[in-house]
């Protein structure tokens, strides 16, 4: 049995009976990224002298009888927007090469403190924008499944490396299901907490109403686990919540009798394809097959969440994005005349297309005269979208979507179809919007062999019934131990 | 050419006195090696997130408060964004549009005649300050200092029409306006460092016009009196520009105090996008109405209100008031020394007069003299028991304040104790004796002339007799001869 196999809980469990080491482990993982990253590509940066550090460290307490923590040894790849001191972090931009943070995001805190072993820093669509990988502004991520695919994104490297073995699991960032969406592509567990749960300092903003860490793994335990370790208020993020964590393992009893789940319709309409229908209409069968009572239900608003979406994230991320501006760190250009003309040539330089069409949409939306009409009217809809869901709260513990129109995509296939790229979060991007908790996980495949997502959401701080719902799920069905071939390539 | 009359605006801008910075844990002091004071917060490095400073805040509330503002229950903060490279985020965090921490608040003025007139002020808000270019001539490029990056900032805005008429009443402003700070302790008021910054915005237009001129805004007036003189440099400068067929451009103005003239910085003739809207890193502050009661019921006793009281308790005059409650340590100072002493006019009068010369030319404030309240009130307490003249008096507070002893010290050593009754007679008779001409003028019915013959006999006694012995004997010996 090869160590980059089994699960995070299981290598955990072994590295602390001691049946292997943290370092062995941590080689093994590195061993795989060395042998199918150069196709899968998930990895901006591989930190292989650090893990090995880091893992022996590990090793060095479990000899000296020392008390360790729950994730003590384990590997974990990093969303390449996570902050991580003496790491380069670029968000996959050419405006943030070389810009190496002197602290740590949070979330890279706690779990340093809780043992993980940080293998490298994941590729991402430039700035967390878009669905794809193919936004990088460095090279496109391949989904393991079907090198010809992509990885979905943004946090499509995270998804890549865990699905190909490169990582036991990784973190993500979601602002529009940017975990949810590569978690369904690469047939792995996806969690967007509730936005509040998971401290977002040191994670480069995108769209800071909307962002939210989460893990991305191959079972729903892996997922629990991690997320048990990086939630929780941080006094130094203003809009986390200060509520005590559950151990989200807990939750896992297997037990989701008189579970109230909805289904509602406007997710099930035109657009979704066949295949991702059928496996999420069997899925829902799954449940009621253990006991869940199921229900449909409607959020009229639904069809308004793209593209109140596509105002609000831009609108933040104009302003996010505005200190990219070569004075202090990253890209600076080297022909500038005075300090205007500095600031231009190297936005110019440093952004890619995406980027700077996102820039000037959320500057459009927030100018004089514009701003009742779009970013204003824009956060009303929201409203109207919470609103919606709380409606569904009173009746269901939570709702049963599909996680996005159609399994992955070509690589190449959307890119100038800016629109039908879009439409690809269609089903994930209402979950930001409301702040509430959504998970994806692996619900079958297509015909071509390709992993098809499920979503659940719930009210506010439910990730304990959602996660309860997924893991049962995943007992009874066996899609989650299905590996992509990688090594016959 | 029709008469002209000037209307004001206010902008104020105060750093708040607090321990650190606005958004992180930085020291807020002001200078210090460059960029020392800086972490990934207030340097704006991707990823770091802002956090309130919760005095900052309070600060912000009591002068609201001070100032007869409503508080916002539900206060929000906005991102104003705009390009520069002092500013690390690429916006700056401030409270834009109609929930300021404070709103519809007003102050009051007295202006030399003793008249006072209310200032409305429409906003009171909380934001951050920026860094600070430092640019070096010929060096071909400019380098920038982020230890003031994201030091809390107060912006105080008067209503709109503007109430203030004249520079000299914005001076007031200013000055009253400062004062009320400082009593607070939410700022030390320093505006040649620039901790508190006035830009008026002066427009003119002649008198029986019912719409307003357009304003400029003047900058960089690092006194009260330059605030006062750029306000008028530009009123007269605008008038011209109107006289002569031109139109007042809207413009940011710089105040070259050397020259005494004001100069075009930047025009605001296209109004600035600043694409404001409320800063998502920020949840809204949400005020417990119990503990802004709280805080006015702690609120100091403002100068206005220690003014009027000093007036009644004490029966100052206005101006002697106002003079000792422009910082309230020197007040303080004043109600320490009149504790147990009857005239306590007299104790604004030494304060003010002597006391005031000698500690500014030690460049000290009255307060910080070394003579404290108490040694004051012995001083005066020797001259009203008649123990000491205020001649001698004189000479003894430039004693005390040289030396820190107490006046009765002083006068023991220099032997300066009062004349005794028989010896100013004794002079007196001397001094009648040698002057026969004078003496002979005044039984002439020339009364004036016996204020010499007072002039000779202190100068005889060195100070040392008493005024009322000096006038009663030698009222005894004119009417002897």
């Amino acid at each position: 049995m090869e160590l980059y196999t089994l699960s995070a809980r299981e290598l955990a469990d072994k590295i602390q009976a001691r049946e292997v080491s943290a370092r062995e482990v941590t080689d093994a993982f590195l061993a795989c990224i060395e042998r199918v990253d150069s196709d899968v590509r998930a990895f901006v940066t591989v930190t292989a002298q650090q893990a090995r550090a880091a893992a022996d460290a590990v090793d060095a307490r479990l000899a000296a009888k020392e008390e360790v923590s729950s994730l003590a040894g384990v590997p974990i790849a990093l969303k390449d927007n996570l902050c991580t001191t003496g790491v380069e972090t670029t968000c996959s931009s050419k405006i943030l090469r070389g810009f190496v943070p002197p602290y740590n995001a949070t979330v890279v805190e706690k779990l340093s403190a809780a043992g993980a072993v940080s293998l490298g820093k994941a590729t991402m669509d430039e700035f967390a924008m878009g669905s794809s990988t193919e936004n990088s502004g460095l090279f496109t991520t391949r989904n393991p499944w079907d090198l010809t695919k992509v990885p979905g994104g943004s946090s499509g490297g995270s998804a890549a490396a865990v699905a190909a073995g490169e990582a036991p699991f990784a973190l993500g960032s979601d602002t529009g299901g940017s975990i949810r969406q590569p978690a369904a592509f690469c047939g792995l567990v996806g969690v967007k907490p509730t936005y509040g749960r998971v401290s977002r300092y040191g994670l480069v903003a995108f769209a800071s109403s909307l962002d939210q860490i989460g893990p991305l793994a191959r079972t729903v335990e892996d997922a629990a686990l991690l997320l048990s370790v990086i939630a929780g208020h941080d006094p130094g993020d203003s809009t986390s919540v200060p509520r005590s964590v559950p151990d989200y393992r807990a939750a896992l009893t297997g037990d989701i009798k008189g579970l109230r789940v909805g289904i509602p319709k406007e997710y099930f309409a035109e657009g979704i394809a066949t295949d991702v229908r059928e496996a999420v209409t069997r899925a829902i069968s799954v449940l009621e097959g253990l006991g869940a009572s199921v229900g449909e239900t409607s959020l009229p608003y639904t069809e308004y969440a793209l593209p109140a979406y596509y105002i609000v994230a831009p609108a933040e991320a104009s302003s996010n994005l505005a200190r990219y501006d070569g004075v202090r760190y990253g890209h600076r250009t080297r022909n500038a005349q005075g300090h205007i003309d500095l600031f231009e040539k190297t936005r110019d330089e440093g952004f890619g297309d995406e980027v700077k069409q996102r820039i000037m949409i959320g500057t459009y939306a927030l100018s004089a005269g514009y701003y009742d009409a779009f970013y204003l009217k824009a956060q009303q809809v929201r409203t109207l979208i919470k609103q919606d869901f709380d409606r569904c709260w009173e009746n269901f513990d939570a709702l049963i979507t599909p996680t996005a129109p159609s399994a992955a995509f070509g690589i190449g296939e959307k890119t100038d179809d800016p629109l039908a790229m879009k439409l690809s979060d269609i089903c994930t991007i209402p979950a930001n919007m409301a702040g509430i908790p959504a998970l994806s996980q692996c619900c079958g495949f297509t015909e071509s062999g390709l992993p098809i997502g499920v979503q659940l959401m719930g009210p506010p701080f439910s990730e304990e019934t959602l996660l309860r719902l997924a893991h049962a799920y995943e007992q009874a069905t066996d899609w989650h131990t299905r590996r992509p071939s990688l090594d016959k390539k | 050419m029709p008469l002209y009359e000037t209307h004001v605006g206010m902008e104020c801008h105060a750093e708040l006195l607090t321990e650190s910075k606005m958004f992180c844990g930085c020291r807020n002091e002001f200078g210090g090696e460059p960029n020392t004071r800086t972490c990934p917060v207030c340097l704006g490095l991707p990823g770091s997130l802002p956090v309130f400073n919760k005095k900052a805040i309070e600060h912000v509330v009591r002068t609201a408060l001070a100032l007869n503002c409503t508080i916002s229950l539900h206060s929000v903060f906005h991102r104003k964004n705009y390009f520069y490279p002092d500013l690390p985020k690429g916006y700056q965090i401030s409270q834009y549009g109609n929930t300021p921490i404070g709103v519809n608040g007003w102050l009051e003025i007295e202006k030399p005649d003793g008249t006072t007139k209310k200032i409305h002020i429409t906003r009171v808000h909380l934001e951050e300050d920026t860094g600070k270019l430092i640019h070096s001539d010929g060096a071909g490029y400019s380098v920038v200092d982020y230890n003031r990056s994201s030091v809390p900032l107060m912006e105080i805005v008067t209503a709109f029409p503007p109430d203030i008429e004249s520079a000299e009443e914005a001076r007031l402003y200013a000055e009253t306006l400062r004062s009320i700070l400082i009593y607070l302790g939410v700022s030390d008021g320093k505006m040649e460092q620039g901790s508190l910054r006035a830009e008026p915005n002066p427009s003119v237009r002649p008198v029986g016009s019912d719409t307003f001129g357009t304003k400029t805004e003047l900058k960089n007036l690092n006194s009260f009196r330059s605030v006062q003189r750029g306000i008028e440099y530009e009123a007269q400068r605008q008038i011209e520009v109107i006289e002569s067929g031109g139109r007042v451009t809207q413009e940011t103005r710089g105040w070259d105090d050397e020259k005494g003239i004001s100069f075009s910085q930047r025009s605001k003739e296209v109004e600035q996008e600043y694409r404001y809207f409320p800063e998502p890193d920020l949840i809204p502050l949400e005020f417990d109405p119990e503990w802004l009661e709280s805080l006015r019921a702690e609120l100091p006793e403002l100068p206005n209100a220690k003014k009027r009281r000093l007036m009644e308790q004490y029966g100052l005059p206005a101006t002697d008031a106002a003079q000792l409650v422009l910082e309230r340590e020197t007040a303080d100072y004043f109600e320490q020394a009149a504790r147990g002493v009857k005239d306590t006019k007299a104790v604004a009068n030494w304060m003010l007069g002597d006391l005031a010369r000698l500690a500014n030319a030690s460049g000290l404030a009255i307060h910080a003299a070394p003579i404290p309240p108490a040694a004051l009130a012995e001083m005066v307490g020797l001259i009203e028991s008649g123990a000491m003249t205020g001649k001698i008096a004189k000479t003894v507070i430039e004693e005390m304040f040289a030396t820190g002893k107490s006046a009765p010290q002083v006068v023991q050593e220099k032997g300066l104790t009062v004349s005794g009754a028989d010896e100013v007679a004794g002079i007196v008779a001397k001094v009648v004796a040698a002057n026969p001409d004078v003496v002979a003028k005044i039984k002439a019915g020339n009364d004036k002339s016996i204020g010499f013959l007072v002039g000779q006999v202190m100068k005889e006694s060195k100070g040392r007799a008493k005024p009322d012995d000096v006038n009663r004997l030698l009222r005894e010996e004119m009417d002897k001869l």
